[in-house]
């Protein structure tokens, strides 16, 4: 039989709060400051990523079941649509490499750096909603897969975001539509660079810093630039909406969507890019230095 | 039977529940309406058993909390537990509130936990604060009838005695 003290919790009350609080303080500057705090954030993600994946196993159980009852016809359609598909794109590709070729060549006559082939992971989304305002994803791969902070994420179709924290088991993706996002653009008509903020809605990104009287004009396609270092060179971002120009204002107010569905896919590509550029020069092609082992070195 | 011991697997089994409330993946307009269950169902275990459910508690889901929703490192932590003493310190008398005064009370626990979080996000990031921050304070307040009767039930039933 326990006694039952009627003030129990009486002084020490007061104690354990001031505790909580220098506690909660101290967490609080520790990592606003440095990244050492790491290690408990990854420890105590095993316990959060297990509320992360039992919140999406619904929709997993959902997924396998439509691939189980899935009907002999629709497979059979489908593999012939995916064979089809893959003969085009493998057409595609063969021109790719000759003008990959082409490219680093008059790129080396410009001595100029190039950036070689990028190594993908798919991983895919967890159906979590961490905070409404602000739009982070988590997806199921993480340090484990070798997964790490500032990583670009795309899907088949553009751009989606950058790896903001890198947990073991999940990490947390920033969309480009993030109010907190900027990546930087350039305009695939005639190089145009400019930078794309997000805008907190996620059919739209912002264009702030273009004069009014920029060449850019509705339904021109942005591609990543590749300048900051994190977005690989050459991938598509957004499309431009239409706008009018106000040429009494510094500047125009032009909006994009992004090619990405940022929203409906469930798989994403994390790519790791060969993050050094290698600097080449036309010595060297006389040489007869083979850019791509060199790059490996 | 160790008495201080027992029942620890339903409190946190509610926890967990709450947990995964906060994250579920409602369409972006409910989103916005989404009250903090974790806090709801802290605030009711400190109310009914407050020699188990207390301070430490409350902190340590809070960052479980801070690590889940991705915020930074002990701004939940902090509200949970001051919130919790707040109802710690007066859970004597709230036993005897009807449950719309009751609501009040809730109430102005959750505004205090959203306005700390409020202070802390407004030093990192103004700009992404919109009036919605505000609506969960209001839906949690709602929400409390269920969650006292749900957890009262579940207190009941597996004789969870203070």
């Amino acid at each position: 039989m326990v006694i039952k003290l009627l003030f129990a919790t009486g002084s020490s009350i007061n104690t354990r709060l001031l505790i909580a609080i220098i506690a909660s303080i101290a967490l609080l500057v520790a990592e606003h400051r440095s990244n050492q705090l790491n290690f408990l954030r990854n420890t105590l993600s095993f316990a959060t990523d297990t509320v992360n994946y039992f919140v999406d196993l619904p929709l997993v159980v959902v997924a396998r079941l439509n691939d189980t009852m899935i009907s002999y016809q629709t497979l059979k359609d489908e593999n012939q649509r995916l064979r089809d598909e893959q003969l085009i794109k493998q057409m595609q590709l063969l021109k790719f490499e000759s003008l990959e070729k082409e490219n680093i060549r008059l790129r080396a006559l410009l001595d100029n750096s190039f950036k070689l082939g990028e190594q993908v992971l798919i991983a895919e989304l967890l159906k979590v909603n961490m905070v409404p305002y602000e739009h982070i994803v988590v997806v199921n791969k993480g340090t484990r897969f070798g997964v790490h902070p500032r990583q670009p994420v795309f899907d088949s179709s553009g751009v989606v975001g950058q790896v903001f924290r890198a947990m073991p088991l999940s990490s947390e993706i920033m969309l480009i539509t993030d109010l907190n996002h900027a990546i930087p653009v350039q305009v695939n008509r005639n190089g145009l660079l400019t930078i794309a903020v997000g805008s907190g809605q996620l059919n739209q990104l912002i264009l702030p810093f273009l004069p009014s009287n920029a060449d850019i004009r509705s339904g021109d396609l942005l591609i990543t630039s590749g300048l900051g270092g994190t977005f690989p060179q050459g991938y598509p971002v957004a499309v431009v909406d239409p706008f009018t120009s106000k040429l009494n204002k510094p500047f125009a107010k032009i909006t994009a969507t992004p090619t990405a569905n940022l929203d409906r896919n469930r798989e994403l590509m994390i790519v790791w890019s060969n993050s050094i550029p290698v600097p080449f020069t036309s010595k060297m092609l006389d040489q007869g230095v083979d850019p791509k082992k060199f790059a490996h070195e | 039977m160790n008495n201080s011991s027992y029942g620890v697997g339903k409190i946190m089994l509610s926890l967990f529940l709450a947990m995964c409330l906060r994250v579920l993946p409602l369409p972006p307009f409910w989103a916005d309406f989404n009250p903090d269950w974790v806090l709801l169902t802290l605030i009711y275990w400190s109310l009914a058993i407050p020699e188990r459910v207390g301070i430490f508690h409350a902190w340590v889901f809070g960052v479980l909390i801070d690590v889940l929703t991705g915020r930074l490192l002990g701004q939940n932590a902090l509200a949970y537990s001051l919130v919790v003493y707040l109802c710690l310190k007066l859970h004597k008398r709230l036993r005897q509130f009807p449950l719309l005064q009751q609501e009040l009370y809730i109430f102005i626990c959750l505004l205090l936990s959203q306005l700390l979080l409020f202070l802390i996000k407004n030093l990192q990031s103004p700009e992404q604060l919109h009036s919605t921050f505000w609506l969960p304070v209001l839906t949690g307040t709602l929400c409390w009838p269920l969650v006292y009767t749900v957890l009262r039930f579940v207190r009941l039933t597996t004789r969870l005695k203070s």
